[in-house]
């Protein structure tokens, strides 16, 4: 090799990297970023840092009643990741989790406001819970459907639905509003609480977290365990070697986007039958595209996925709580949120490359990030 | 000896707080108490800052401790935000926003011993909750008041031969086809017609509450159908900024908005809730009852007009404006005065409102008597929801 030619810096991508190697990597990036967000506090704001940092945690963990709301944030985002993720991992860009979740609100709204009074409380919740399911699966197996008959672009597809779902729940808030005019559809069955999910030990959210507990053991099976998860990666990695080896690409497309939209119209009834109990157009509050960043950042494992749902909802809830206390506004912890993720997401760019720089004497250095 | 200087401690303490509570004898003493604010948005929206600034007054004149959260959307959030706000020792909560309101029910079931204030809900005097009160203010005396303000303008306009007398009309941006805004945009035309006999006016809708470029082209939209004045209930700057570029006079909302647009602003109306607050903190700390529903009103300083513009209101306006506040505080001139209004080319002489928030709507209480419609009175959130002749609604389908 000429070294005189060899550029200053030169980037390949590494083959392997051990575990231990690559959360270190993560450990320093997110030490990096905390420091990088000290120095911008302390020259935006002239506050102390480290009383800052103090208010971040007491705000996700402050009391026992925050532990259980950052729990329930973090069950909400985990199950729209979850439902996205097989699709992803097949490479099939779904940008319509926002309108999957909220077509499955709307189905159990629907259903808690026409059925609630008539229906007894299980076979009510049953059907909730099938309308739900069945609203997103069907919401995403659509573009799906196109994209595996007439390989239509998935990814404009699925994010022109979010605008569709979003009309549609704009319609039926005019519909199903109270008082008249007012574009609110408020509490649904407050005084009845027909459809409400129970709840356990009198903790409202206990069954959230313990339903979206059982999807992520679920997933985590399906992908790793199931003839389907195989078909999945494999579909994900190469459609043609998918097709070399018989596998019919056209059906894995439709039945993962089936199962995928279902996932994501659960977490849809469980905002609105465990949590919010009302159906508004913001319902959804951007999650859909949130758990894209969950999913990838977790490289579609779930359990990994627990630990980045986690940092958002931390951050999210952090911020929160510096704005109350510090009363500064929203878009400072915003700023914070950027720079931490900024380094999350980069460091991944050191996991998978190598850095080399050109030495005088012609050998290389390899960065030890 | 530990033990010994904690026991002074103690004394020390409690001392200074018989000492505090020995001095606030004056009736304006809250008590030991501690006030949470629940916003939907932040200082950024008119809407939210209104309620901030009266927030800080009211506690600051009180000398309570006070907590804020702002950007809490209308769902669970509101709840956990009043449950950790009861958990941060806070023994009244209040709550701005509209679609707050059943969360805050839920809240004031869930903790009965924190007193919860809703502004703008309309539940409170049907749920039975008895820690659970709602508030708001006869804003319609201050559109009233703003819409005199631009009949004044209208008039002057036609006398400078600008417009001929039935080109008087007025474009108005709402934001939902809700009571609160048809109470609004009705109170501002009966005053400007109370001014100018020919007025007219139209009325757009946004659908949302806050939505800055939707505001602006409708403001553009009724500009484009000839209304040579333009007024607003929604939150945003948009109408105003649209007016100022093309040079039509404007009465806006929540606040002056004189400073960024100086030729047109002529006046706003807007609601301040300090002496809402001061009042129900006061009763709270001394374990005194709140009413149910609260209206304040010009005389309790709720009901508020800012300053009048520098160029854009007509000559002799702000005397004209004492006149009919003075009118409107002896109830010698009531703003919906069924003579002065028709419905269908009729007269009104009874209405059933829908005051008794249901999912069906049903008019339930009376509201026409001794010639005029009682607004805010049977409930503190307006209800007016009558379409009057002279005023054209379009997009109401939004």
């Amino acid at each position: 090799m000429d070294k005189n030619k060899s550029p200053l810096i030169h980037i390949t991508k590494r083959s392997d990297i051990p575990w231990q190697r690559a959360w270190l990597i993560r450990l320093f990036a997110l030490v990096l970023a905390f420091v990088v967000c000290a120095i911008v506090t302390t020259l935006l704001t002239g506050l102390d840092p480290l009383s800052v940092y103090q208010s971040m945690f007491d705000g996700a963990f402050g009391s026992e009643r925050k532990v259980w709301i950052l729990g329930k944030e973090l069950a909400i985002l985990l199950c729209v990741s979850l439902g996205l993720t097989p699709a992803f991992k097949m490479k099939f860009w779904n940008l319509g989790g926002e309108g999957q979740v909220l077509i499955g609100a709307l189905a159990t709204a629907a259903v808690m406001l026409y059925l609630g009074e008539r229906l007894p409380g299980p076979l009510l919740m049953i059907v909730m819970f099938i309308g739900a399911v069945g609203a997103g699966a069907i919401w995403a197996a659509i573009p799906a459907f196109f994209k595996a008959r007439w390989n239509t672009n998935e990814t404009l597809f699925t994010l022109m639905m979010n605008y569709v779902a979003i009309q549609l729940v704009a319609f039926f808030v005019i519909v199903w509003e109270v008082p008249k005019g007012s574009g609110k559809v408020g509490v649904i069955n407050q005084t009845s609480m027909a459809g409400w999910l129970p709840t356990i030990g009198g903790q409202k959210y206990l069954l959230i977290i313990l339903v979206v507990a059982v999807i992520t053991v679920a997933m985590h099976i399906y992908l790793k365990y199931s003839k389907h998860g195989y078909e999945i990666s494999v579909v994900g990695e190469s459609v043609n070697t998918a097709r070399y080896v018989g596998i019919k690409t056209g059906k894995v497309i439709v039945r993962t986007l089936l199962v995928s939209g279902a996932i994501c119209g659960l977490a849809g009834w469980l905002m609105v039958a465990g949590s919010d109990h009302t159906i508004t157009t913001t319902l959804a509050g951007g999650r859909g595209f949130l758990g894209i960043m969950v999913s990838w950042l977790a490289q579609f494992s779930p359990f990994a996925m627990i630990a980045t749902s986690f940092l958002l909802t931390f951050m999210a809830r952090g911020a929160s709580e510096i704005s109350t206390a510090f009363q500064l506004n929203h878009s400072f912890a915003d700023i914070m949120t950027g720079i931490i993720l900024f380094f999350v997401i980069g460091c991944e760019f050191f996991i998978h490359y190598k850095v080399h720089f050109r030495t005088k004497e012609g050998k290389e250095i390899v960065d030890h990030v | 000896m530990r033990k010994k200087s904690l026991i002074w401690l103690l004394v020390l303490v409690v001392g200074c707080f018989m000492l505090l509570a020995g001095c606030g004898s004056d009736d304006k003493d809250a008590g030991d108490i501690k006030a949470g604010f629940i916003c939907l948005h932040d200082e950024n929206s008119t809407y939210d800052l209104n309620f901030i600034n009266g927030a800080k007054e009211a506690c600051e004149n009180l000398g309570v401790d006070y907590e804020i959260k702002t950007n809490i959307p209308e769902g669970q959030e509101c709840y956990d935000a009043a449950a950790e706000l009861v958990d941060a020792g806070c023994g009244i909560i209040f709550a701005d926003s509209f679609g707050h309101e059943d969360y805050m029910i839920q809240a004031a079931k869930d903790f009965p011993d924190v007193q919860f204030c809703h502004s703008t809900g309309t539940k409170a005097h049907t749920e039975g909750v008895e820690n659970y009160h709602n508030a708001f203010a006869s804003i319609y005396q201050g559109r009233y008041l703003a819409g005199v303000a631009a009949g004044m303008k209208l008039n002057e306009m036609i006398e400078n031969g600008d417009i001929k007398a039935d080109e008087a009309k007025i474009g108005y941006v709402g934001a939902f086809t809700y009571a609160e805004v048809k109470s609004g945009y009705t109170s501002f035309f009966l005053g400007a017609r109370s001014e100018c006999k020919t007025a007219t006016m139209e009325v757009t809708f946004t659908g949302s509450w806050y939505d800055e470029t939707a505001e602006k082209e409708a403001a553009n939209k009724l500009m484009d159908r000839d209304c040579v004045l333009i007024s607003q209930h929604a939150d945003s700057m948009g109408a105003p900024t649209a007016c100022e570029k093309r040079g039509v006079p404007d009465v806006s909302y929540n606040g002056s908005t004189e400073e960024s647009c100086p030729n047109t602003f002529i006046i706003s109306s807007r609601i301040d809730w300090a002496p809402y607050y001061e009042y129900a903190i006061t009763a709270a700390g001394n374990g005194e009852a709140i009413d149910t529903d609260w209206t304040g009103t010009l005389e309790t300083g709720s009901v508020q007009i800012t300053d009048l513009g520098g160029k854009a209101p007509a000559e002799g306006t702000a005397d004209r404006l004492k006149e009919v506040e003075e009118a409107l505080k002896s109830g010698d001139t009531q703003v919906f005065d069924t003579s002065s209004f028709t419905v269908k080319g009729k007269e009104l002489d009874s209405y059933k409102a829908d005051v008794d928030t249901d999912p069906k709507y049903k008019p339930d209480t009376e509201v026409i008597k001794d010639g005029y419609f009682h607004e805010s009175e049977y409930r503190s959130a307006p209800y007016f929801d009558l379409d009057i002749d002279g005023i054209k609604l379009l997009d109401t389908a939004f």
